[in-house]
């Protein structure tokens, strides 16, 4: 392995293990999100008998949440593990290493893929042990990792991004709030074309949001919709673009030496 | 200045809209040598360091370090330097062979001397015992000492620690004194030391560069700044306050009166003058006295000499005090 290369997993493997030892980090993005698909499901099944509903399982409908959400709970993870680097100094000391600081943002991001990948994992699972199949398939499966991945890549180098501008876990976590209210101001609980409040409608179809779901619910319930999954990965992509050039420029700033 | 481990000419620091933290500094430090810049809070010690490793460009001047600019070569610099900077910069999560490893490979050490390297260092601070254990667990001297084992890692000619000692109990600070004097004896390691205490600038230091405001105020060995600012002075408390008239003639023999908060002292008039002399005189006279005390002249003495005040912030100054002077109890 490069230098480079061994320096990213060394960071990635530290990302992780600092997850892993802080349970709570481990448990809330499993928890919640799996708590929140269980008080939906039950609550809001009705809505599978209405006119032009897109499946008869409001569970393989609402499966798509717990990914976004998922990937809300690794954008604070990052950014408050990153934003606690700063304040101890730690970076620091990571400076005054020949370590590129690419390498670093490509390591604490490498840790957040895997968990995310974990965490797929373990929704996918529940939905599999509830009835949910996948329309898409086996490939489908992995497209959605792939998606997964993708977001987590995004939003995590959102979170890295506000923790490298303010250098504070506090303004990182912060963001959390904002985010989720993206996430229920989104497409999450209906399809937009349901949506009968007109401003409700229009900030669904504004947020981009509604878009990352839709691209996992088509790849649950309808299978390959080349709109869906091209909108999502676009923006997607798009978001993890934008942010990891704000994170790689204030990671510039952060360590200038 | 050729050959130097580190070398600074007119060396500045401006923060926006504050006081200048480094206010034109001239240094060199020899190769092997340990240099401590002792001052008070605030004096710009951090700063000046946070410059030499690379941590932040200077507003104006130069520096070298390890034969490299820190401004135009900044990736040999680093290097060439290990840091211990002011917070010992750990990760609570990680025990303290995986910092060690993990500094390791950051360092772009071959991962086959990863281990071999980790155990080295962490049995030379004496970590052996809690090394797989979480360094939130650890005191603040294992911290220390941890920190000081991943300076090294990667066998730094220059190593920089930035106020090593500071919040450490006594048998912490004198282990980590050994370990730093070691380093430059045996190693060869350049160490360039910041402290807000005297006793540690004194008891370590080969060269002393004091700084106040930014500014070095006076630079030699401990001994010459010392014998710069005086002579030693000898301070006798009567056991019956009213012999204070016939102490203060005796001890005139010796020297010139001086301040004194408890007794009577005198500045000795020469550097040969023996405590015993003094004794001598006193039981001569048939003077009893409560306590009599040779005082040498400390860094504080010469802080005081050249800034008019004392070190600010050294809760170290009564004990450095304590530790060059000769107590004698009076029978």
């Amino acid at each position: 392995m490069s230098v480079f290369g061994d320096q990213v997993f060394q960071l990635a493997r530290r990302s992780v293990v600092r997850t892993v030892r802080q349970p709570a980090n481990v448990i809330a993005p499993l928890l919640f999100p799996m708590l929140l698909l269980a008080v939906n499901s039950g609550g809001l099944k009705a809505e599978t008998r209405l006119p032009g509903f897109p499946t008869s399982s409001f569970v393989a409908f609402a499966l798509a949440v717990p990914f976004i959400q998922g990937a809300l709970f690794a954008t604070m993870n990052a950014g408050t593990d990153l934003a606690r680097d700063i304040q101890t100094g730690f970076l620091s000391r990571l400076s005054l290493t020949p370590m590129r600081g690419v390498a670093l943002l490509a390591g604490q991001l490498g840790g957040v893929v895997t968990m995310s990948v974990v965490q797929g994992a373990v929704y996918l699972s529940v939905g599999l042990a509830v009835g949910v199949r996948p329309a898409s398939g086996g490939l489908g499966v992995l497209a959605l990792f792939g998606f997964a991945i993708l977001v987590a890549l995004g939003f995590g180098a959102l979170g890295a991004f506000a923790a490298l501008r303010t250098g504070s876990g506090e303004a990182v976590q912060s963001l959390f709030p904002v985010l989720f209210v993206f996430l229920f101001l989104s497409s999450m609980n209906i399809p937009r074309n349901l949506i009968e409040v007109t401003w409700f409608r229009d900030i669904a179809n504004a947020n981009p949001v509604s878009y990352l779901i839709e691209c996992v619910r088509s790849l649950i319930i309808t299978g390959w919709n080349g709109q869906a999954l091209g909108l999502g990965f676009g923006i997607a992509a798009t978001i993890a673009i934008v942010a990891l050039v704000l994170a790689s420029w204030s990671l510039r700033g952060r360590m200038a030496r | 200045m050729d050959g130097l481990a580190i070398e600074a000419a007119e060396l500045v620091r401006e923060f926006k809209d504050g006081p200048r933290a480094v206010d034109g500094i001239d240094l060199g430090v020899a190769p092997g040598e340990i240099y401590g810049f002792l001052g008070p809070n605030g004096a710009g010690k951090s700063t000046t360091v946070h410059i030499l490793t690379t941590l932040l460009p200077p507003t104006s001047g130069t520096a070298r370090v390890a034969g490299h600019d820190v401004v135009h070569e900044g990736p040999q610099v680093r290097a060439a330097i290990g840091a211990a900077l002011q917070e010992a910069a750990l990760d609570p999560l990680l025990t303290g062979r995986e910092h060690v490893r993990l500094q390791a490979s950051l360092q772009a050490l071959p991962s086959s001397e990863r281990k071999v390297r980790a155990d080295e260092l962490i049995a030379r601070v004496g970590l052996s015992d809690a090394a797989d254990r979480k360094v939130r667990g650890y005191s603040g001297g294992m911290k220390r000492r941890l920190d000081l084992a991943m300076a090294l890692v990667h066998r730094p000619s220059v190593l920089f620690l930035d106020e090593p000692t500071t919040g450490l109990d006594v048998q912490s600070r004198t282990a980590l004194w050994e370990e730093v004097a070691r380093l430059a004896r045996e190693d060869r390691v350049t160490v360039f030391l910041t402290t807000q205490y005297l006793e540690e600038a004194d008891v370590l230091a080969d060269r002393v560069g004091i700084i106040d405001h930014g500014k070095i105020v006076a630079q030699g060995t401990p001994a010459a700044l010392k014998a710069e600012v005086g002579r030693p002075t000898v301070e006798a408390i009567p056991s019956d306050p009213a012999d204070r008239e016939r102490a203060a003639a005796i001890l005139a023999r010796f020297g010139d009166p001086c301040a004194s908060t408890k007794g009577i002292a005198v500045r000795l008039r020469s550097d040969e003058t023996d405590l015993a002399e003094v004794v001598r005189a006193l039981d001569v006279e048939d003077l009893k006295v409560e306590n009599l005390q040779l005082h040498q002249p400390t860094l504080d003495d010469v802080f005081l000499a050249k800034t008019g005040r004392s070190l600010e912030g050294s809760d170290q100054a009564e004990e450095e005090r304590e530790a060059g002077e000769v107590a004698v109890e009076a029978a």
